[in-house]
This record gives C-alpha cells, sequence and structure tokens, in this order.
C-alpha cells in the first residue's frame, strides 16, 4: 500500500469511524471538514509515531504537518530513515502489515 | 463572514446590572417554584465568582430560607476556596452544609486512577509530587489543542511532557469523578430538601462546553448561563458581592498545582475571550475586534477558530440521551 493511501485509509477508520469520506480529496483540510479535534489529533501522533517509528517533536504539531492526506505524506516521508527516503520519492514507499518496507527498483523485497 | 453595521468597542457587554439581576430573579421564582415545582435551590459554592452571584441571585429570588449552598472540598482543593466560600455565606447570610468528598473521591481511586495516567508519560511521578495539564498557545502559534502534563517533584523542580491520547483521556476521566462526585451530593441535598439544583456556568463556559458531562454540566436551571463572564462580574458588584472574591483570579481549583483557566481550556484571559465570543457570534471581522482588545488580527482570527472548533468538539457535552425512536408521551421539554 502506498502511503498516501495508509494515510487515508487510517483517518477513514479512526478518525471518522469508517464513514463514506464524501468526496474526500487528499488535499482536503481535516479541520475545515470538521474530522480533526484535539483527541484525534493524538490519536494521529500515535498511529504516525508507531507505525513509521519517529518521535513527533511539539514544534511538527502544527497544521502544515498534519492537515491533509497531502501534508501528512510529505511529512512523514521527510521523518522517514534517510537511507530509505534517498532511494524513494514521495509516495514511493509500500507498506505491508508488519515492519517498514521498501521498494526496490524491481518491486517489493528486491 | 459578513459584516454587521454595529460598532464594536469593549463597552458592548455593559450592562444595566440592577434591571438584569431583577429578570434573572423573576425567571429563578418561576422556573423553581411553578416549572419545576420545587421549594428551593441547591447551589454548590466554589467561593468563586459565579456561583457566588448564582447564590446571591437565588436567595434575592427565593429568600435565604429556600436557599442551601453546598462546599465541596476535595483533596486537591485550595484552602482559598473554604475561606472565600464561607466568606460569601456570611456576607448573604447563606446557610450551608460542608461535605468533604476526598473520601468518595479516594474509594473510587480518582486519585490513583488520575496518577496511573500520569505515569504513563511520566514514570517517575508518586506521592509528593504535583501536577496540571496544559494547553499550548493556541493564539499566537497554529499549535493544535494538545495537553502536556506539569508535573512538580517535592524539591520543587518542575518538567513538562506531552500526554499521549491514553495518558490525556486517562487524566481526563479519572479528574471528572470530582466533579460528578460534587453533583451526586448536590442532588442528594436535592432529593432530601424537595429542591432544585443550580448551575452555575457562565456563558463563555456554557458555550465553549467547559464542563463535565453530568458532572458540573448537569442542573436543573442555570442562572447565569447567557451572561458574558465580564457581565456576571459587573452583577457581582451590583449585588454586593465580597470586593475579595471579585478580585479572586479565575481557576479551575481542580489540579494540584495551580492552574489558570487559559492554561487549561481557554486561550486567552476572560475578558478578551468575551468580546472575541461576542464578536463571533455577530460575525464581526477581526480588524475590526483586533484594536478594541488589544490584538492583531490574526491573534483574532485564530481565537475565531478556537471557539469554533471547540464549540463543534463539545456539542456531544450538551447532547441529552438520543431516543432510537421517539416517545411522544414524554416531550423533549418534559419540564413545561
Amino acid at each position: 500500500m502506498v502511503l498516501k493511501d495508509e494515510l487515508r485509509q487510517f483517518v477513514t477508520d479512526n478518525l471518522m469511524f469508517g464513514k463514506p469520506c464524501d468526496g474526500f480529496a487528499d488535499d482536503d483540510s481535516f479541520i475545515e471538514r470538521g474530522i480533526i479535534d484535539s483527541t484525534a489529533v493524538m490519536e494521529l501522533v500515535a498511529f504516525l509515531e508507531q507505525r513509521y517509528r519517529f518521535k513527533l517533536q511539539d514544534r511538527e504539531l502544527n497544521p502544515d504537518n498534519l492537515d491533509s492526506v497531502n501534508k501528512l505524506a510529505r511529512f512523514v516521508a521527510s521523518r522517514l530513515e534517510p537511507k530509505f527516503a534517498a532511494e524513494l520519492g514521495p509516495g514511493r514507499v509500500l507498506l505491508g502489515p508488519g515492519p517498514l518496507q521498501f521498494a526496490g527498483k524491481n518491486g517489493p523485497g528486491t | 463572514m459578513n459584516t454587521t453595521t454595529t460598532a464594536f468597542s469593549a463597552d458592548v457587554l455593559n450592562i444595566d446590572a440592577a434591571a438584569v439581576s431583577a429578570v434573572i430573579e423573576t425567571e429563578i421564582r418561576d422556573i423553581v417554584l411553578q416549572r419545576l415545582n420545587r421549594k428551593g435551590v441547591i447551589v454548590a459554592i466554589s467561593g468563586g465568582i459565579d456561583s457566588s452571584v448564582v447564590a446571591a441571585l437565588c436567595i434575592k429570588a427565593l429568600g435565604s430560607t429556600r436557599v442551601l449552598g453546598l462546599i465541596l472540598p476535595e483533596a486537591d482543593s485550595s484552602p482559598d476556596s473554604l475561606y472565600f466560600a464561607n466568606l460569601l455565606a456570611q456576607s448573604l447570610g447563606l446557610r450551608t452544609h460542608l461535605e468533604d468528598i476526598a473520601g468518595i473521591l479516594t474509594a473510587a481511586g480518582c486519585y490513583q486512577r488520575r496518577d496511573e495516567a500520569i505515569r504513563k508519560v511520566i514514570p517517575e511521578y508518586k506521592d509528593g509530587y504535583k501536577c496540571k495539564i496544559v494547553l499550548p498557545d493556541q493564539v499566537n502559534g497554529s499549535a493544535y489543542p494538545i495537553f502536556s502534563v506539569v508535573v512538580e517533584s517535592p524539591t520543587g523542580e518542575r518538567t513538562k511532557t506531552r500526554l499521549t491520547l491514553d495518558s490525556y483521556l486517562g487524566v481526563v476521566a479519572a479528574t471528572s469523578f470530582k466533579q460528578r462526585t460534587r453533583k451526586m451530593m448536590e442532588y442528594y441535598y436535592a432529593d432530601l430538601l424537595n429542591y432544585a439544583v443550580a448551575g452555575t456556568p457562565n456563558r463563555l463556559e456554557y458555550d465553549q462546553g467547559f464542563f463535565v458531562k453530568n458532572g458540573d454540566g448537569a442542573a436543573d436551571l442555570k442562572p447565569i448561563a447567557h451572561l458574558y463572564k465580564t457581565q456576571v462580574y459587573q452583577l457581582a458588584e451590583s449585588l454586593g458581592i465580597p470586593e475579595e472574591i471579585q478580585k479572586r483570579p479565575p481557576t479551575t481549583d481542580t489540579y494540584p498545582l495551580d492552574q489558570s483557566q487559559e492554561e487549561f481550556y481557554f486561550p486567552l484571559p476572560y475578558d478578551k475571550m468575551d468580546l472575541c465570543l461576542y464578536a463571533r457570534n455577530r460575525e464581526i471581522q477581526p480588524e475590526e475586534v483586533a484594536p478594541v482588545i488589544g490584538l492583531t488580527p490574526e491573534q483574532v482570527a485564530r481565537a475565531y477558530h478556537v471557539i469554533d472548533s471547540t464549540r463543534r468538539a463539545t456539542r456531544y457535552l450538551h447532547r441529552p440521551a438520543v431516543l432510537c425512536e421517539d416517545v411522544p408521551e414524554v416531550p423533549h421539554d418534559a419540564g413545561t
């Protein structure tokens, strides 16, 4: 699953309680769509830290980094391990159910 | 936003306190004696301005023999609260009962559960430590309203750590025992005396959901919920509330460490919040509001955003139980 898709899935399943997206675009502001409140942000932070294995600093907890699928994807990609991020551009990170996996030149696992 | 033609100034919240008081007193009499069919009112008094004004209004409306003040301290209560509550009672001729709810809270695990939640982020937190939870500055920055816990060691050293979701929910759930236990005690006396329970939120608190559901949010009547806190202070002066109480800074009196309402909930001091709320309700542009309250238009815009998002987030606190199917024989406003 591409990073952006996994982030969208998390938002839909956990912050929107599985309700249909209703035209929820990757650039839509979570705040303006009323999707996110303080507890939802905390849930999102917990997910990001556990899933992508980095610690969010207080100064990073702002809408510029977290307020849409696209912003989330850019932010997460920027915080991933540099050796992995260097091989891939944004949106090219593939994720399995377990530890983070990255696409090689010839597809997953290579 | 639409621009109104009403001139916005720092005086927009000025009221004829005596006239407003008279209207509220008439309403209290009608609500308690006619609509609720109760003999009097219970008011939990904290020594703060809101409960003091509500107690005074109830006494003026019903007479002191029909009003009972409850003083409900617990282990984390400031000693000042007891002093100010007694000062109020003396000055109004208010009958009071004191019920220390620390034992109930201890038995329910309030303090233990709260401390366990804090230890999820600060493992060394234990007896002798003090705490409070605080929000980041939301007016001067664009930070999300994520709470941190401030902890003070027995030697006075303070640290601040961002709360995780489960630790935050744990702290809030445990602390809410306090408001809900107080309400339990208020309704005990209400049932005992066939009285109604008066809630004491002002408009800012009521609008922004600054209460615990079925805790201090529960009541049979809320005499000052339509008044901005600024106006509550005007009533306090008119009603002769002791000056010491009028001058006391608003406090939550909920955590072991002193905690202001700005640290915990509102992004600005109450006088500025009131004006922002008033202006937001009338869709007055931030550019018109900013010079009146000494902020930049950007800061006012952020305050508006906090008001809007907090209203959305706390809608749940105002909702009564939702029925799966209407019971038409019981109207939604069953008191009329």
